[in-house]
């Protein structure tokens, strides 16, 4: 196997599967002549054309819309969104629109597409540039949202949202592009959408998150190994469909559970997992359940004093478990 | 409207500003790690110049991720600015904003913006509360040719026409969005073609020409305050850098296109065209251009000098009035 980066597990994901289906094909804001803001699509243009990697103006209610009319004719779109913080005029033709779609029609029409969106904060790219946009979408039923952490898991995941017949919303946090590196296999693989991953064993706390995240909680976990806290990360990978059985069972074993999201804390992907788990195994609990989450704030300060106050951290992460271990 | 000699160098002074401003800021936000998103407007100057000579502090404009020369032309501080850029709390947006977050009422600056085409209706909804309380104001909204391929161009325009809105849409074409040329994204000739699908003048000037810039605005602004309504104005410019700095522009464009834009520069034209006029000498712009470089040295000290924010002011302002403590709950934050 080959160390690579998050950013060139994605190319290799797109480059084979559209060698594999003629149906697949890329819209976005410069994805063609540049290969992209962050190069995801880099020399895609000379292999399949203009045709199929398509340079779009800005325009991204059009963009998303015509993607959702070609799958309806049977393609297999990928419109990327520049930075998930220009998702908002497309809304209607993601949530409006391409979520309804299946539901409303009986089935009759699917929407076989992909919607890439580099995310998050952390790189000191302010208000416009830094957003986490899943809860949104997480809260959307009709759309599945896929947001892993590792190359590895970015390739298979996105193999599969590829070849998915419904519309999934395929989150790239954009610190992880070059920043994490991992194995990733020479041959095909595909990872199932809706499984999550044990990406530490630990006996004492349970510990959920995803996307960037998942590194700090890796870290943290470490921190809390030295003062004799055996910590269970969980990577949810997907966050709809939600793999609620690795969480409950995991819990079911350690007794106790912390969420972390740079997301907004409010109704977040840590609140539906809290009511999950207070529902599902309650008599389990040993104690709170612990969420470390971005505040509610509307996005991303500018100042770096503000983000750095903004975003989960190890350090945040293993004051919260430590919280947690006392119980 | 002829310009005095008062006019004239103020108008060299406004894009000498914006020159220093970004050769000097740009590098200095980058050497203190602050932002990859940081957009130049070297080549474009005369544009905004042009325009806000035109206008008054209780003019509105609405401005672009790419809008320190429109901060600068319409009167905003250039040292606020640097402390903005540097994401301190001495900045007009106590650093919570940056590059594209910069507004200042007080000047009617309604905002540089991040999202493209985000600022358009913003600038329209000015230019309606000038008619409702028809106190002669008029709104200018600045934008690009990537933002013209936006639906929500096309609305604002047609909202401003029907209404007869005091309001200018101002397109700064500067041949590329990102990395996509304007022949590519644009479907007619001129983005100022657009103008006959709304029933409004369509004016194509020279952008590098300040002059060109400031008679059409002039002709613009008046027919906004007489009431007759909405102009589009399209500037034909050049953006001497890459989009960012971390934008290699080379690779959608040539170096031979670079220079024939920098050849005709908007302050060396300014030079040519006003020097052997005889009223003004090489040596009065000349201290121009050194005055402005001194602002810049003075502007990255005030920046580098000014506090960061402080931790807890993460939370203020979200709303005009709400518990604080209400949007701390459950977090495990260390402020």
């Amino acid at each position: 196997m080959t160390v690579k980066s998050v950013i060139e597990a994605v190319r290799e994901a797109i480059t084979e599967e559209m060698r594999r289906d003629t149906k697949v094909f890329v819209i976005g804001e410069d994805v063609g002549v540049r290969g992209g803001v962050f190069l995801a699509t880099q020399g895609l243009m000379e292999e399949f054309g203009s045709e199929r990697i398509i340079d779009a103006p800005l325009a991204e209610a059009s963009i998303m819309g015509i993607a959702l009319g070609a799958a309806f004719r049977g393609m297999r779109p990928i419109p990327e969104v520049q930075f998930s913080d220009f998702v908002w005029p497309s809304v209607n033709q993601l949530i409006g629109e391409a979520a309804r779609t299946c539901y409303g029609t009986n089935g009759a029409v699917q929407v076989p597409m992909v919607i890439r969106m580099p995310y998050g904060g952390g790189i000191r790219g302010g208000l416009f540039h830094s957003q986490n946009v899943e809860t949104h979408f997480f809260h959307t039923p009709g759309l599945k949202v896929v947001a892993p952490s590792t190359p590895y898991d970015a390739k298979g995941l996105l193999k599969s949202a590829i070849r998915d017949n419904n519309p999934v919303v395929f989150l790239e946090h954009k610190k992880t592009y070059r920043l994490v590196r991992g194995e990733v296999p020479e041959e095909d693989y595909t990872l199932p959408i809706g499984k999550a991953d044990v990406k530490r064993k630990g006996a004492n706390i349970t510990l959920v998150s995803y996307g960037l995240t998942l590194h700090y909680c890796l870290e943290a976990a470490e921190t809390m190994a030295a003062e004799g806290v055996d910590v269970e990360v969980v990577d949810l990978r997907t966050l709809t469909p939600l793999d609620t059985d690795t969480v409950l069972n995991s819990v079911k074993k350690t007794g106790k559970l912390a969420i972390v999201h740079e997301d907004n804390i409010t109704g977040g992907v840590g609140a539906e997992i809290a009511a999950i788990v207070a529902d599902r195994a309650f008599e389990y609990l040993d104690g709170p359940i612990v969420r470390v989450c971005g505040p509610d704030v509307p996005t991303m300060p500018f100042a770096q004093t503000l983000e750095d106050a903004y975003m989960p951290t190890a350090d945040k992460i293993s004051d919260g478990l430590r919280k947690l271990a006392a119980y | 409207m002829e310009l005095d000699r008062h006019g004239l160098l103020s108008l060299y002074k406004t894009m000498t500003t914006i020159r220093h401003f970004e050769e000097r800021g740009i590098p200095e936000t980058g050497q203190r790690g602050m932002s990859a998103s940081v957009h130049s407007s070297a080549g474009q100057e005369a544009v905004p110049t042009g325009m806000c000579a035109n206008l008054s502090d209780d003019d509105y404009i609405g401005s672009t991720h790419r809008g320190h020369g429109h901060c600068i032309a319409k009167g905003v501080d250039p040292k606020l600015m640097m402390a903005e850029l540097f994401g301190r709390a001495t900045g007009p947006n106590k650093g919570k904003g940056g590059s594209m977050h910069i507004s200042d009422m007080s000047k009617g600056m309604l905002g540089t913006n991040g999202v493209v085409g985000a600022s358009i209706p913003l600038a329209v909804g000015a230019a309606l509360t000038a008619k409702v309380k028809k106190n002669g104001k008029v709104a200018v909204a600045f934008f690009g040719d990537g933002a013209s391929s936006q639906g929500v161009l096309h609305e604002s325009m047609n909202l401003a026409s029907i209404w007869k809105l005091p309001v200018i849409f101002l397109c700064e074409n500067n041949g590329y969005a990102m990395s996509t040329p304007s022949e590519y994204g644009v479907s007619t000739t001129h983005v100022s073609d657009r103008a006959q699908g709304y029933d409004m003048p369509g004016i194509n000037v020279d952008g590098m020409d300040v002059f060109a810039v400031y008679d059409a605005s002039a002709q613009a602004v008046a027919r906004a305050r007489a009431g007759e309504g909405p102009t589009l104005i399209e500037a034909q410019t050049y953006r001497y850098y890459g989009h960012t700095v971390f934008d290699n522009p080379l690779t959608y464009r040539s170096q031979e296109e670079e220079d024939h834009w920098r050849a005709r520069d908007p302050l060396k034209q300014f030079r040519d065209v006003v020097i052997p006029q005889g009223d003004i000498t090489a040596e009065e712009l000349d201290r121009l251009d050194a005055e402005a470089e001194a602002l810049m040295e003075e502007a990255v000290k005030f920046a580098d000098e000014s506090p960061l924010p402080a931790p807890v002011e993460l939370y203020d302002d979200v709303y005009v009035d709400y518990p604080v403590d209400m949007m701390k709950r459950g977090v495990n934050m260390s402020v």
